[in-house]
């Protein structure tokens, strides 16, 4: 192949290469297109609950629909903490929540650490039954969980809220899998030492398991502060609701004040979303991690 | 002797580790799914001991019950709607952030924000764009480009607008697993099809898709399971003073929501727990069906 031959390839090969580098910035603006629309459609909602909540009475029922507020006042959160103690739901989430997800760490963690380091008796076949009932739908001991909290006593309480909450198989089945990593050499070493088994738990296993602890609080956080079902059948009078429930009956009587309502869904939203900012990193790979959706 | 008092003390540690966990799980899970399995077959009031009455609650529901059939028509319906769309849009999304582009992480952000909201409160924002006449921000939308008011929340419309809604809401957590499924696919694969000189698309068509396979599987069962089992958007979505869950004329009553329905507002629990084990066969098939399916396609 002679000189001029070769020059020509390369100038083909800057001519392809080119157009394709034209193809992947076209390609790339398009995405950015598309993500930036897509980002707009799913903030938009948000936007405007924020912006109806700040919203005189006569600014929402004017038309066109407005995004500016001309005179932004905060009435509509003075007549949801006085009309309705939401102040009082805001505690009663934060308690319940509070507690269920402080007893989740400790008891999946304790349970997850024996499956996955000890040797019983019928350790296996607990396991499989454990990890078996995930695959049942909640509908099915929703009813009898029900009953069984009537007998106790513990309908419309804390007690009911919170005690049926305070673990998961879910949770035991995330924290086995992580402690399965840990060398067991750490664990005999500590034996050797002569720590007692709380002491191993307390003292090796709990500081090597910080990450997983932090996803299973912040799934657990999510899910109890957003569980509607639950308070819904077990909470009847109305100083015990939580905010999910308190917004749904919000929407129910005051269905036609939507400053209020909005307000409402502001202050059920905004702990999640600053819990979420706060520990995105745990949470984004704790869902790719196990799938769980909160 | 002693071996064994020793074996017996460390096992005593083993059972006090998962014994909390164990009561729960026994009182409100194993004890519970008896009990139902039970339930559903008699006639339970709660006032009253339950009566047994044989396979008559299935019976009941399966041949005699026309809000039951009413109610598994409009749950199938939304399953088939919201499963596929989001499935397509959310992969859609995770291919367009997984490129090589800056902002990754508020995109991730703002298609999640949905995903850790309240379902509830979700449903009442959505409730006031949906609001009927020209207040509402959709219908104000519409009839700006000339179409005319849509009434959203009537009940022509509200299965197909807790639809809309449910898709919005759910594309951020398919996202994040198909953005996990993404970067588990080695970069040579793609590399090689470069050499070949392959298009974006066939890339698409012949690497990321066959490869994704697991990713969609898991992503297919969990959200045909979770589809099946809505209730919250159809509590605040359909929610009258006067009218049961479910909307007028169960226009969007769905299977948990007549379950509720029944157990809940009409007490039969009985006739519930039939139809909470209904729900669990379905379920159940589904699972094992499409595991059945995709067993055959996945190849490597």
């Amino acid at each position: 192949m002679d000189i001029n031959g070769i020059k020509e390839l390369d100038r083909r090969d800057a001519v392809r290469a080119s157009s394709k580098k034209q193809q992947q910035r076209t390609v790339k603006i398009l995405v950015y297109i598309f993500l930036i629309a897509g980002s707009c459609i799913m903030i938009v909602p948000f936007v405007w609950m924020v912006v109806t909540s700040f919203k005189p009475l006569d600014e929402i029922n004017t038309y066109p629909p407005s995004f500016f507020i001309r005179k932004p006042t905060i009435a509509a959160y003075r007549e949801l903490f006085s009309i309705i103690p939401m102040g009082r739901y805001f505690l009663n989430s934060l308690f319940a929540t509070t507690v269920i997800t402080a007893a989740n760490i400790f008891f999946c963690s304790l349970a997850g650490y024996a499956f996955a380091k000890h040797r019983f008796f019928g350790r296996d076949k607990l396991f499989l039954l454990l990890v078996g009932s995930m695959m049942i739908p909640w509908q099915v001991n929703l009813i009898p969980s029900f009953v069984i909290v009537k007998k106790f006593g513990w309908l419309n309480s804390f007690y009911g809220l919170i005690i049926p909450a305070m673990s998961g198989a879910f949770g035991i089945f995330l924290m086995r899998q992580f402690i399965m990593n840990i060398p067991d050499d750490l664990i005999d070493a500590a034996k050797i030492d002569g720590c007692t088994e709380f002491t191993i738990y307390r003292r090796v296993i709990l500081p090597l398991i910080q990450p997983a602890l932090a996803s299973l609080a912040i799934f657990t956080f999510m899910a109890q502060w957003n569980n509607f079902v639950w308070p819904l059948v077990i909470i009847y009078s109305s100083k015990m609701r939580t905010i999910p429930l308190a917004l749904s009956v919000l929407n129910g009587q005051f269905g036609t004040n939507f400053a209020m309502v909005m307000a409402g869904a502001v202050v059920a939203t905004a702990p999640v979303l600053v819990v979420f900012i706060a520990f995105q990193k745990y949470f984004i790979k704790g869902i790719a991690l196990t799938g769980l959706k909160a | 002797m002693k071996p064994f008092a020793k074996e017996f003390n460390r096992q005593k540690w083993s059972y006090a580790f998962i014994g909390p966990s164990f009561i729960l799980f026994t009182v409100f899970l194993i004890i519970p799914v008896f009990a139902s399995l039970y339930w559903s077959f008699t006639q339970y009031n709660i006032l009253q001991p339950p009566k047994f009455v044989g396979f008559q609650n299935y019976i009941n529901i399966i041949f005699h019950d026309p809000r039951f059939w009413k109610a598994m028509i409009n749950t199938a319906i939304y399953v088939a709607c919201t499963v596929p769309a989001s499935i397509a849009i959310s992969l859609f999304i995770a291919v367009a952030i997984d490129q090589n582009i800056r902002f990754k992480n508020w995109f991730k952000t703002f298609f999640f924000i949905p995903s850790i909201t309240s379902i509830i409160a979700v449903s009442v924002i959505w409730k006031w764009l949906y609001a009927s006449g020209k207040y509402g921000l959709f219908n104000h939308a519409l009839s700006s480009v000339g179409i005319s008011p849509v009434n959203w929340l009537g009940v022509d419309w509200t299965l197909p607008s807790i639809i809309i809604m449910s898709v919005w809401g759910g594309l951020g957590y398919n996202m994040i697993l198909f953005i996990a499924g993404l970067q588990g696919i080695p970069q040579v694969f793609y590399e090689a099809a470069e050499v070949d000189g392959a298009s974006e698309w066939e890339k698409f068509r012949n690497i990321t898709l066959p490869l994704l396979a697991p990713t969609m599987l898991f992503v297919t069962i969990m959200s045909i399971i979770s589809a099946f089992q809505v209730f919250d958007a159809v509590y605040v979505m359909t929610y009258s003073s006067e009218g049961a869950v479910g909307g007028a004329l169960d226009c969007a009553l769905t299977i948990v929501a007549y379950l509720y329905d029944t157990g809940f507002q009409r007490f039969m629990m009985g006739y519930a727990s039939a139809l909470a084990y209904l729900i669990f066969l379905v379920l159940f098939v589904v699972t094992i069906v499409n595991m059945k399916l995709v067993e055959k396609k996945i190849e490597y």
